[in-house]
């Protein structure tokens, strides 16, 4: 269930699905003027197609990094990253990333911004087809009312909406999440939540999400990767979250392994691997 | 102009509101007048005054009739102007194209940036006048050789600011066009220039005053066409000062009109993003 520590690609237990995703013996490290700086080391990890996973970890740990070698952005220096046992090479459409800064296009509309991705990977459909699957998640999201509306005339909640309904659209495998609610204020950021729960309910794509919020991923997520402090960081413990889907929030907060749950990640975070600034 | 009350317009509360943006101007440029004028009156400087525009009779039919064409160099201000202008449009509109182009793929690979950069900065710094003999000796002609004047002498700003520009393209913006592996094409159109267009406009705007200050420099040295810059050689020839005034007063009401047409586009740019 946690991370397999087995070097061999070979050895999955039988009858165990074949993993989406498996990261074998990952290490990365950022060349400096001082030699390299290794930021990620000796990661292992098997993702099942569908499954939520989050990632959490202290600030500058390396979760961005993790996950950037998924999407493809960055290289691993050590090991490998495995999507349907190929090693990843380049960034893909086939996982799609909601940036931490949402990266849409201020000069085009909301609705523009979800037709251009859309546009640039399958450009073989219609354009009728087209608008339909652009207005289909812009709904989706709750922005039809939006969709003629600049980027830059859309409070920060409705632009993570735009930026959830372009990487929907265009049906990755794998859809990589960098912190996308930790601008938001509670209420919206819980409605957003809710409303990826249910998108990724119907859609079944396998989803990496990074935050700094132990709630946010015990209500979302199947398995809660826990990150190590860097430099090196690796990773510490995998929580298994197995509270029934559909989730309701009430629900799982009754549910006492909730604050089992809650309790090993705070202890992880905060008492084995505290960070220097807050063991202070 | 702010908005019409609505009882209706009110020239005392026009004035109340926009006074403040009228009067320290008039006071400026009217001080600046009379000083210039009683330098010249008390014989401070041989300068002809501002007056004299007026008290010359030459330059006074100069003045009252800018459209008179009697052939060959014996044009109104207007005509001389226009000459110059279609010159500048010229030598300008190459060094937009050019200086966009060359600004881009400078902007997008390092190693042609290493190579041309310290070129293109010793070559802005060549001043117009300069430009003059060279690119006389190089076209053997005074008509392609002032375009080219205008052309050398306006590309720089443009091509450093495009090149900046596309250097500025945000990071997040790249990994959009990988993540969705978009086509060159589409990543040019749809990213690259928008992303840019601000940063052209900065270099645009900044080389239309510099295109027009080569005018003068080029037709200055090549005379013997029409233009505004052959109209002020001609004058300080024959010893016209107040005519020269004059010319100066054209040039410089052009040079604003230039730059505020573009500080326009600018703004419309800008804001329609
Ligand atoms: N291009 C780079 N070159 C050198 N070092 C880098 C580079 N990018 C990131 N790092 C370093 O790698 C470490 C991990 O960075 P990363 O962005 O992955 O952290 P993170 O866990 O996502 O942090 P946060 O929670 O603040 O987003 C940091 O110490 C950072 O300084
Ligand atoms: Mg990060």
């Amino acid at each position: 269930m946690t991370a397999s520590l087995s070097a061999n690609p070979a050895s999955t237990a039988a009858g165990a699905a074949a993993p989406l995703l498996r990261f074998e013996q990952l290490g990365l490290a950022y060349p400096t003027p001082k030699g390299p700086y290794p930021v990620l080391e000796n990661i292992n990890l098997e993702v099942q197609s569908g499954e939520f996973v989050c990632v959490i970890g202290h600030s500058g740990c390396g979760k961005s990094t993790l996950l950037n070698t998924v999407s493809g952005f960055s290289k691993p220096t050590a090991g490998q990253v495995l999507l349907h046992g190929q090693p990843i090479q380049r960034p893909g459409p086939d996982r799609m990333v909601v940036f931490q800064g949402y990266a849409l296009l201020p000069w085009c509309s909301a609705y523009d911004n979800v037709y251009l991705a859309i546009d640039s990977v399958k450009p073989q459909l219609s354009d009728r087809e087209k608008r339909e699957i652009v207005m289909e998640h812009l709904e989706l999201v709750g922005l039809t009312q939006a969709a003629e509306k600049l980027i830059t005339q859309l409070s920060g909640g409705m632009k993570q909406r735009v930026a959830i309904a372009r990487a929907l659209a265009i049906r990755p495998e794998v859809l990589i999440l960098d912190e996308p609610f930790g601008a938001l204020d509670a209420i919206t950021k819980e409605e957003l939540q809710e409303e990826l729960l249910k998108i990724w309910n119907t859609q079944k794509c396998t989803v990496l999400m990074i935050t700094h919020d132990i709630d946010e991923a015990l209500f979302l997520a199947d398995r809660l990767v826990m990150m190590t402090n860097g430099p090196a960081a690796g990773i510490g413990e995998v929580l298994t979250i197995d509270f029934p889907r559909p989730r309701n929030r009430e629900d799982i907060m009754e549910d006492p392994r909730y604050y089992e749950l809650r309790n090993s990640a705070l202890d992880f975070l905060y008492n084995r691997f505290a960070h220097d600034d807050d063991s202070k | 102009m702010s908005p019409a009350p609505s009882s209706g317009f009110h020239l005392g509360q026009w004035w109340k509101r926009n006074r403040k943006s009228i009067l320290p101007p008039i006071f400026g440029i009217g001080g600046f007048l009379i000083f210039w004028q009683l330098s010249s009156s008390l014989g401070l400087t041989k300068l002809s005054g501002p007056l004299s525009l007026w008290t010359e009779e030459r330059t006074r039919e100069l003045l009252l009739y800018p459209f008179f064409d009697r052939g060959g160099l014996d044009k109104g201000l207007f005509l001389h102007t226009m000459s110059s202008l279609s010159r500048v449009a010229l030598g300008y509109s190459l060094a937009a194209v050019i200086g966009i182009a060359v600004g881009i793929a400078v902007g997008l690979n390092k190693g042609l940036n290493r190579a041309f950069d310290p070129l293109f900065q010793f070559l802005r710094m060549v001043a117009p006048l300069a430009w003059v003999p060279i690119a006389l000796v190089m076209f053997q002609q005074n008509q392609p050789a002032a375009i080219f004047v205008i052309f050398i002498t306006s590309i720089w700003p443009i091509l450093i600011n495009t090149a900046e520009g596309v250097r500025q393209i945000p990071q997040d913006y790249r990994n959009v066009a990988l993540v969705l592996q978009m086509s060159k094409k589409r990543f040019f159109t749809k990213i690259l220039i928008p992303s840019t267009l601000p940063y052209i406009f900065t270099g645009l705007r900044i080389s239309i005053g510099l295109a027009w200050l080569a005018i003068i420099a080029a037709e200055i040295v090549m005379p013997g066409t029409p233009g505004i810059g052959f109209f002020i050689w001609d004058a300080n020839q024959n010893g016209y000062v107040s005519d020269i005034v004059l010319g100066v007063i054209w040039i410089g009401a052009i040079g604003l009109i230039l730059d505020r047409l573009m500080a326009w586009l600018q703004t419309r740019i800008s804001s329609s993003r």
